[in-house]
């Protein structure tokens, strides 16, 4: 199968990434960002979750969440270009919200094919979901759940459950007595203990989660394979939003350069801040260009999803990276302060960064396509 | 690539694709008969000249070159198809196009700012490729300042005598014309300049001495030109009096694969020496290179340098492809003004790496039979200089890229 040449990013996507751009900077400002999450500075502060509920829920009633799930199932069957278009937009914005988790969720569920449907209309109805598949160390390959189903419930801990407390549903993995399945489980069933991390990004919540004799659907029964097929979306739609949170370090960072002066000149005059800067751009067009093409991957040529994927993440993290220093970097004495507003792009970067893989963990595995395994 | 590129043609490009396609199946050149340089600014010997200018020639008479110029000056008259033909001739891995400069660079100047008549007397030679033209732009004291250049253009009569030195001059050994920056005004540092055609191989030994160069490759292809009382007449010069640079912007806008007019491109055909400056070519070299007791290609540390590039490459690859789909770019010149930054950069690492993947044996150069792959990696990574350096270095596409697309105060 071959890509179409505009990514397949049509008038449709066009205008849901105008309408997301515009919802954003409409009803919710980098100010209203800082008010909403940054009220306690204290590093040993207590787990939180603040987010602006009412406002997602007019995104939910946009139709929002169901964007990914297929028409067949009751959602509205937009391809991954489009759909990394919105997510692009809520990277902008540092939007505190699960719709990264229950995009996440869609295409896991979609890969799951029938025995997913039930749980694909929870999400066309308005469910927020999560996935619960990452072991203590950071693992997420179904061989490595801590998790484990037996006699009918699981038991067992999830970890880096990424904003599990603003979900009502979680996508399980756990093993079974035939391999490794996954499970749609209500976060508020009886023997599910959510227990809230301490965590340095400020517009995420992220938890670990218990299961003691938890009940679950099982949606299927070899998590090995629906993960495989699911996790290139995965990868772009967190790089694309990453590609808008540099953006915005981008733009807030030229603006500052732009109007602080010293030795008589705005600071942006001077190589030493104006070359990074380029540098900065340019290392986001390449992540941006690649988000495209991954997501375009992931719809019309899904043989080659994973190697254009680990590219986009990849470039993506290597990308927030060098933004996020630059950013605080290039604004001096203030920009390490908490009034500042880059701090809070810098944490989403940096947990961002690590989240699904690092980008020399996506290099490895690009490698054992593109070269084979090592000898 | 081909079936790809042909899923949005418009009726006209689709017709010209097939036409392009049947014409290059049976008239593609066969093996050249002299060993061809890696680019056409390396292009040393007249054998090594005149069988690529046959080839350009043969494609010109075809009209695949010039396609969207109008056909009053020599064009195809056709919209966006240049492209195409492009794309058709890439795909068939054809030999490059010797007129490289006119093509790219002299060619749209002439077209937005030459008259009628000129127009009409040098642009159908200059598509054929029987007159190789050249660029007078850098001298020894106006490099990355290009505006300070001071060869001096005097008026005598209806005529204009010109005297001074211009450097870097890739191609003035077999050009005939050259496009040239001139200094008509000495108090005047951008409004002091005029811009340009000089026909110099008419006037060899009379007014114009051509030099050439020695690049750290050992190499030559590039010269000095040495200016004493040359005459050219007025019709020449384009454009106003006093408007030299922003015509040269013309210029350097489609040097850096930014400007409005597509130019011709063509090449990838393989030779025994010559051989591609790509990620790809250097995981091949990787798999072939004894490493301990396995191939560079099982080395950790160089898998991670080989995808680092092997992701610059695609993202270069996919921002042209994204440059074209409106609803992704938020600034038109955004990704164009990347174009000669990131191709220059990418391919030097790119030789860098294969270098590493070398080792020792990248000390091995052209002459010496046991280098690996002809000692071409080495000679690349040289070259590669040239084009980091060339056309506004890296550090001067960075100050424009700062200051046109992120409005970053002018550093001079």
């Amino acid at each position: 199968m071959t890509q179409p040449k505009n990514y397949g990013f049509g008038e449709e996507a066009a205008l849901l990434k105008e309408s997301a751009r515009k919802f954003f900077r409409e009803h919710f400002t980098t100010d209203k960002l800082h008010a909403l999450v940054a009220s306690d500075p204290t590093p040993e502060r207590a787990p939180q979750c603040q987010w602006d509920e009412t406002l997602w829920r007019q995104l939910v009633e946009l139709g929002w969440t169901m964007l990914a799930v297929p028409e067949e199932a009751g959602g509205v069957g937009m391809p991954v270009a489009a759909v990394a278009g919105l997510v692009e937009e809520v990277g902008r914005a540092a939007f505190p919200c699960p719709l990264l988790g229950t995009l996440n969720a869609t295409y896991v569920l979609v890969a799951c094919k029938q025995p997913g449907a039930t749980a694909l209309a929870d999400i066309a109805s308005g469910a927020a979901a999560t996935l619960a598949l990452t072991n203590r160390h950071g693992a997420w390959d179904p061989a490595a759940t801590e998790v484990e189903y037996r006699d009918g419930a699981l038991h067992g801990t999830a970890w880096f459950v990424q904003d599990a407390l603003k979900c009502n549903k979680l996508l399980v993995c756990a093993s079974t007595a035939a391999g490794h399945g996954l499970f749609w489980v209500d976060a508020a069933a009886v023997g599910v203990t959510v227990q809230p991390d301490g965590i340095v990004d400020l517009t995420r919540d992220q938890a670990h989660v218990t299961f003691d004799g938890a009940q679950g659907l099982e949606v299927s029964g070899n998590a090995l394979a629906v993960l495989h097929e699911a996790m290139p979306a995965i990868w772009t739609l967190l790089a694309a939003d990453m590609v808008g949170a540099g953006e915005w370090q981008l733009q807030t960072t030229v603006e500052y350069v732009s109007t602080r002066k010293q030795f008589d000149r705005p600071l942006g005059f001077f190589q030493a801040i104006k070359h990074p800067l380029v540098e900065v751009m340019v290392q986001i067009d390449e992540a941006k260009s690649l988000v495209y093409n991954a997501a375009c991957a992931c719809d019309s040529e899904p043989e080659k999803a994973a190697q254009y994927a680990h590219m986009a993440k990849a470039s993506a993290s290597d990308m927030a990276a060098y933004a996020s220093s630059r950013s605080v970097q290039s604004h001096g004495g203030i920009g390490f302060t908490w009034e500042c507003y880059v701090h809070l792009y810098f944490k989403r970067q940096k947990h961002s960064q690590m989240l699904w893989g690092d980008a020399a963990w996506h290099r490895a595995r690009l490698a054992d396509i593109v070269i084979g395994s090592a000898a | 690539m081909s079936d790809d590129s042909a899923r949005k043609d418009t009726p006209e490009q689709a017709e010209f694709r097939a036409y392009c396609r049947d014409w290059l199946e049976s008239n593609k050149p066969g093996e050249p008969p002299v060993r061809l340089p890696q680019t056409p600014l390396e292009i040393m010997t007249q054998e090594q000249l005149s069988y690529l200018q046959a080839w350009q020639k043969a494609a010109y008479d075809a009209g695949l070159i010039g396609c969207d110029y109008p056909q009053a000056v020599g064009g195809g008259g056709r919209k966006d198809c240049q492209r195409v033909a492009n794309e058709e001739m890439l795909a068939a891995r054809t030999p490059f196009l010797p007129n490289v400069i006119g093509l790219g660079m002299a060619a749209p100047t002439v077209f937005y700012h030459a008259r009628e008549e000129v127009k009409a007397e040098l642009l159908p030679r200059l598509f054929s490729g029987e007159e190789i033209w050249c660029q007078g732009f850098s001298e020894p004291g106006a490099g990355s300042d290009l505006a300070s250049v001071q060869t001096f253009a005097e008026p005598r009569g209806d005529k204009w005598v010109i005297n001074g030195h211009k450097v870097w001059t890739s191609l003035a050994h077999f050009a005939e014309w050259m496009i040239i920056l001139l200094r008509t005004d000495k108090s005047h540092k951008y409004d002091g300049l005029s811009y340009f055609v000089v026909p110099i191989r008419a006037a060899l030994g009379k007014g114009v001495t051509v030099r050439p160069l020695i690049k750290i490759t050992g190499e030559t292809g590039f010269n000095e030109v040495i200016f004493d009382n040359l005459e050219v007449d007025d019709r020449y010069r384009l454009d106003e009096l006093g408007k030299g640079w922003q015509v040269a912007m013309t210029t350097l806008l489609h040097e850096r694969g930014a400007g409005e007019l597509q130019g011709p491109r063509s090449g990838g055909m393989k030779n025994r020496s010559s051989h591609n400056i790509t990620t790809s070519a250097v995981i091949d070299l990787a798999r072939n290179t004894t490493r301990g007791a396995g191939t560079a290609a099982d080395d950790a540390l160089l898998r991670d340098k080989l995808m680092r590039q092997l992701i610059r490459e695609e993202g270069l690859k996919q921002n042209q492809r994204r440059s074209r789909v409106q609803a992704l770019l938020d600034h038109p010149m955004r990704l164009p003004l990347q174009n000669k930054l990131l191709a220059s950069e990418i391919a030097q690492s790119i030789a860098a790496l294969a270098v590493e993947v070398e080792g020792m044996a990248s000390s091995l150069y052209m002459g010496d039979s046991n280098a690996p792959a002809g000692g071409q990696w080495p000679l690349s990574y040289m070259n590669s200089y040239g084009m980091t350096i060339a056309a506004g270095t890296s550090e001067v596409q960075r100050n424009i890229l700062g200051e046109r697309v992120l409005g970053l105060p002018k550093s001079k």
